[in-house]
C-alpha cells in the first residue's frame, strides 16, 4: 500500500510527460548536419531570420525529447531532403559516396597493371641480354693488343 | 582516364539534371502540383486556368511580406471572385509559421506550400516576396521582384483585370 502510494506521488511530482522529454540531442548536434535552405550554409552558421525559425523549430523538438534521426525526419517533411547537409544514400547524392570508391579501386588496379608490366618487361629484357661474356671476343682481342702496342706502354 | 571520365559524366549529368529555371513575360507559368497550407489536399495553378491570378511567394519569416499581406488580402477582397484570384504560396518555411501568419492577417486567399522551394525555382524567384500575375490562360503578365503597393495593385494590376486584357 506505501509503494502504491508512493508511486501515486512520483506520478504527480513527475509526470510521464517530463519522464519523456529528456533530451536525446541538442540543437548544436543537429544544427551541425542539417542547412538553413534559404542561406545555403550550415543551420549552425546561420543568423538569417530563416534559420533562428528553424532553429526554434530543432529546439522545440530536442526539448520534446525527440531524437536526432527523427527531428532530422521532421525537417526533411518541412523542407526537403535538401535541408540534410550530408548527401543521401540514393539518386544522384549516391554518386557522392560511390565516385571516391570507385576512383580509388581503379587507382589501384592501375597500379597494379603497372608494376605487372613494369615486372614482366624486366624478365623479358633479361632472357633477351644475357649475362655478359667473360672475356672480350678474340678479334677484340687482338685489335685491342694491336692498340696498345701503338702506345709503347 | 576512366575515372576521370566517369567524374566528368557525373558532374555534368548533375548540372543538367538541376536545370535552368525562371519564366519570362508571356511564358506559361509552372502548374506543378503543391500541397494546400491548410485542409490537406493538393493545389495547383491548372486549377484556376480562365482566371486571372496573382501568384504571391511568401514566408512567416519574411518582413516586407508581412507588410504587403494587408494590401493583397484588402486586393482580394475587393476584386477576387470568378475572374480573379490571389494565390499564396508559402516558400521554405515552417508550416505551422505559415499558417499563424494566414490566420494573424486575416487572409482569405487559398495558399499552397513550398516547403523545398522547388516551385519558387521553377518561377525563377530570387528571394521573398514575388509577385506573378498569371493570365486567364496561365502566362506570366507582370513581375514585381519584393513587395506589391496598395497603388500598385490598383494601378498596374486592377485595368489588366477589368479590360480583359488576354
Amino acid at each position: 500500500m506505501l509503494w502504491v502510494g508512493l508511486a501515486l506521488i512520483l506520478t504527480v511530482l513527475d509526470p510521464a510527460g517530463t519522464r519523456a522529454a529528456t533530451p536525446q540531442t541538442s540543437l548544436s548536434e543537429v544544427s551541425s548536419e542539417v542547412m538553413c535552405p534559404v542561406c545555403g550554409t550550415l543551420l549552425e552558421l546561420a543568423e538569417s531570420p530563416q534559420a533562428q525559425r528553424e532553429k526554434a523549430f530543432v529546439s522545440r523538438l530536442v526539448g520534446e525529447g525527440r531524437s536526432k534521426e527523427q527531428i532530422k525526419d521532421a525537417l526533411v517533411a518541412e523542407y526537403g531532403t535538401e535541408v540534410l547537409a550530408l548527401p543521401q544514400g540514393s539518386g544522384f547524392d549516391l554518386s557522392a559516396y560511390l565516385v571516391p570508391v570507385i576512383a580509388f579501386l581503379v587507382a589501384v588496379v592501375a597500379l597494379a597493371l603497372g608494376v605487372l608490366r613494369w615486372r614482366r618487361a624486366g624478365q623479358r629484357s633479361d632472357r633477351a641480354d644475357p649475362s655478359p661474356a667473360a672475356g672480350p671476343s678474340p678479334e677484340d682481342s687482338e685489335r685491342l693488343d694491336a692498340d696498345l702496342a701503338r702506345y709503347d706502354l | 582516364m576512366l575515372a576521370v571520365l566517369a567524374v566528368l559524366g557525373l558532374l555534368a549529368f548533375g548540372l543538367l539534371s538541376k536545370g535552368s529555371s525562371g519564366i519570362a513575360l508571356g511564358e506559361a507559368a509552372p502548374t506543378s502540383p503543391l500541397p494546400r497550407l491548410e485542409g490537406g489536399g493538393s493545389g495547383s495553378l491548372a486549377d484556376y486556368r480562365g482566371r486571372w491570378v496573382l501568384v504571391n511567394f511568401w514566408a512567416s519569416w519574411c518582413i516586407p511580406c508581412r507588410e504587403e499581406a494587408p494590401a493583397l488580402e484588402r486586393f482580394q477582397r475587393r476584386h477576387g471572385g470568378g475572374g480573379f484570384t490571389v494565390l499564396g504560396i508559402d516558400s521554405r518555411d515552417l508550416s505551422g509559421d505559415g499558417r499563424a501568419f494566414v490566420r494573424r492577417y486575416g487572409l482569405s486567399y487559398p495558399q499552397l506550400r513550398d516547403g523545398d522551394g522547388a516551385t519558387a525555382h521553377d518561377f525563377g524567384t530570387t528571394g521573398v516576396p514575388e509577385n506573378y500575375l498569371l493570365d486567364p490562360r496561365g502566362r506570366l503578365r507582370l513581375l514585381v521582384r519584393g513587395p506589391v503597393s496598395e497603388e500598385y495593385l490598383a494601378g498596374e494590376v486592377a485595368p489588366l483585370l477589368s479590360g480583359g486584357g488576354s
